[in-house]
């Protein structure tokens, strides 16, 4: 006779204060089957509670108060609570995400274990299935990795370029590198899959692969332009507005005594950054690069469309001119034709989570190295 | 010691301070070189995407491809008026949801929060949460919404977009609010004015500028974003056809062409990158014209100088 609901019934029987209350718990611990009579009863049963508790006595006596002053202190408390809810649904944002995913990536992880993550095979056909997301990680890292290295150089050197040219020239300028974060990253992927792959291919890979092919690993590959050194090129132009952006924020925020004296001790421009601004702010410049490397190991679409979407073992490139994959890509190749009944959605589901982990944790670490330089800045020499 | 040996002595000194002086002016003229090439290698790409959009993209427009209904590819009827529509619905759709939440964050981050620790939290997770990959909340609105409601629906897409929407809408917002002198808010007190009016009345109206600058650029970033829309809104070849069917996007339309093999589909990507480009920059260039210009400077000048 129990219905399903018994236990919550019961503990709100327990909390009642008016027998009404009681009364109405213990018919429906009994008595009720269905849903219906379920809500039923328990509107009943909570409209006697809350008539009889201590929040409503509170609000009873809330509305005797004088009209005017309730008007302005209530609107002025809502709008208050309004405020802090639109707040804190960051947090319960990232909470939810991070449960959701969780749960309904259980099953590849009931199933694979630690192996999920160490594994290689991708094998999605029902019967076979077996899935390990170790080539994707490796995609992402290295794909990452050389879009960072080339990348922060070439940061770094127009957060400088900025900074030593008159402003007239060097705001427009910086102006047009932030641009380069307007350009939508399918439109990148558009630009690599049509232009850049083939003059990439023709004109750097190809010589490459003929003078270095045999004796140098990295350029092994047969040259096809849908590689990891295509992708991550591309990769690079996109994470340089990122980067340089900070850096320059960056390295601005080194006091202007500094500069003034390396410029006094008959420094040049480049020793003057040498001396004062880069041992300044290297924590700061690690933390923009780690940004650059946060939305590099986000990216989706331009890889997905560069990288030639391999999976498995060949999905680990063993050279530069190698296709390989990346978390994100393969989940955007894959997800939608994933079969519901498989363990194949609960696999990238997985691979979500993988990704937003390493995403989250290089993002945590680079707002921290930041957050530190910033530190700096208002400290007692300003 | 003699007075040629030291004039030899000074000679030396001299010649030593030049070659070193020499040196590091080279050195320096080296670095500023590179620097240069560095600013023009991150500058070409730019301007090659642009003028490729341009070039290959010019001869996909019309009348007909913007707006027409699409037929078959390999006949070249492709036309990308429901990627453009669903866009402007997709973008409505996701302001509705994101802006009120990133506002109402702003304003609480602002002018209650202040520099409470919880206020801090909200700031770093906000900044955290802006570089979550956005494939990731593409999986979360599948999960939550397409799965549950058994449909592709494009409020699943909308929702997965607020997300990277509001957090920037309430960091922008907050620093717009912070921009108010102080003594505006002591005004309204002292005319008794209620927080609330202060703020929404006094504080609010003399930031909508600032306001108005993030919600646009976050538009602008959200029209561009991709990943979330592949599960969550699917793409289709027909118009909108209400909330329970599966929605097409501008950057998801690019996409989809970009990976069939005929030329038509080539060209006409390149024509919906252009139209998708010329939006974005219309909103970017045209945030920078009327709100962030250097009041100094006329013309485009003043738009690049900002």
């Amino acid at each position: 006779m129990l219905s399903r609901h018994s236990f919550v019934t019961f503990l709100s029987v327990l909390c009642s204060p008016h027998y009404f209350t009681g009364i109405l718990g213990i018919i429906q611990v009994f008595y009720i089957d269905n849903i219906e009579e379920y809500v039923l009863c328990n509107l009943f049963m909570y409209s006697t509670y809350f008539s009889h508790s201590q929040f409503t006595i509170m609000v009873k006596q809330w509305f005797k108060r004088d009209e005017k002053e309730k008007k302005s202190l209530l609107s002025d408390k809502i709008f208050k609570f309004a405020a802090a809810a639109a707040g804190a649904y960051v947090l319960a944002i990232i909470l939810i995400i991070v449960l959701q995913l969780g749960i309904e990536s259980m099953p590849i992880w009931e199933e694979e274990g630690i192996g999920f993550i160490t594994g290689t095979d991708w094998n999605p056909v029902p019967g076979r299935e077996s899935f390990g997301a170790f080539p994707y990680i490796l995609g992402t890292l290295i794909t990452s990795a050389i879009a960072l290295a080339i990348g922060f150089p070439l940061s770094i050197g127009i957060a400088m370029l900025v900074m030593i040219i008159p402003k007239r020239i060097g705001q427009p300028l910086g102006y047009l590198v932030e641009l380069i974060e307007a350009v939508p990253s399918v439109v990148f992927g558009l630009w690599g899959l049509f232009v850049f792959r083939i003059y990439f291919r023709d004109l750097v890979e190809k010589p490459l692969h003929d003078m270095f092919g045999d004796s140098i690993f990295l350029f092994g590959g047969t040259p096809f332009g849908l590689d990891v050194i295509t992708a991550s090129i591309i990769l690079a132009i996109m994470i340089i507005p990122t980067i340089s952006s900070i850096s320059r924020e960056v390295m601005m925020a080194v006091p202007q005594q500094q500069r003034e004296a390396a410029y006094m001790l008959g420094s040049t421009t480049f020793e003057m950054f040498r001396m004062a601004i880069f041992p300044y702010s290297k924590t700061g410049l690690l933390g923009a690069s780690m940004l650059g490397l946060g939305r590099a190991v986000g990216e989706t679409m331009a890889i997905t469309m560069l990288i030639g979407n391999t999976t498995g073992l060949r999905a680990i490139p063993q050279s530069l001119f190698d296709s390989s994959q990346t978390m994100p890509s393969i989940i955007a190749n894959e997800f939608i034709e994933a079969s519901p009944v498989s363990l194949h959605p609960a696999a990238l589901v997985g691979i979500g989570l993988i990704l937003l982990a390493v995403g989250l944790s290089i993002n945590v670490a680079a707002h921290f190295l930041v957050a530190r330089m910033v530190k700096v800045n208002e400290g007692p020499i300003h | 010691m003699t007075y040629t040996d030291r004039q030899q002595k000074r000679a030396e000194i001299r010649a030593m301070f030049k070659s070193n002086v020499r040196r590091r002016l080279w050195v320096d003229k080296i670095v500023v070189g590179t620097v240069i090439v560095c600013a023009l290698m991150a500058i070409i790409p730019l301007i090659w995407i642009l003028g490729t959009a341009v070039y290959s993209g010019v001869p996909a427009l019309n009348w007909e491809f913007l707006t027409g209904k699409p037929g078959a590819v390999g006949a070249g009827q492709i036309s990308i008026g429901p990627a453009i529509q669903g866009t402007v619905i997709i973008i409505a759709l996701t302001s509705l949801i994101g802006l009120p939440i990133g506002i109402m964050g702003g304003i609480y981050l602002s002018e209650y929060g202040g520099n409470s620790r919880f206020a801090k939290q909200i700031r770093f997770f906000m900044d955290v949460f802006m570089q979550v990959p956005s494939i990731v909340l593409g999986i979360f609105a599948f999960l939550a919404i397409v799965l549950t409601l058994g449909y592709y629906t494009v409020w699943a897409g909308a929702i997965a977009l607020s997300f990277i929407m509001f957090p920037i809408v309430a960091r922008s917002t907050e620093e717009a609010l912070r921009m108010v002198p102080w003594t505006y808010r002591e005004a309204g007190a002292a005319l008794g004015l209620s927080k609330m009016v202060i703020t929404l009345r006094i504080v609010l109206s003399q930031a909508k500028k600032g306001i108005l600058t993030g919600v646009l650029l976050s538009i602008s970033r959200v029209g561009g974003e991709t990943a979330p829309l592949i599960m969550t809104i699917l793409g289709s070849n027909i118009f909108f056809s209400g909330f329970s069917s599966s929605t097409d996007a501008l950057p998801l339309r690019i996409w989809r062409l970009s990976l069939q093999p005929y030329d038509e589909a080539r060209i006409a990507g390149w024509g919906a990158a252009l139209t998708l480009v010329i939006i974005i920059f219309a909103i970017h260039l045209g945030v920078r014209y009327f709100f962030l210009r250097d009041k100094s400077g006329k013309g485009l000048r003043g738009v690049l100088r900002g």
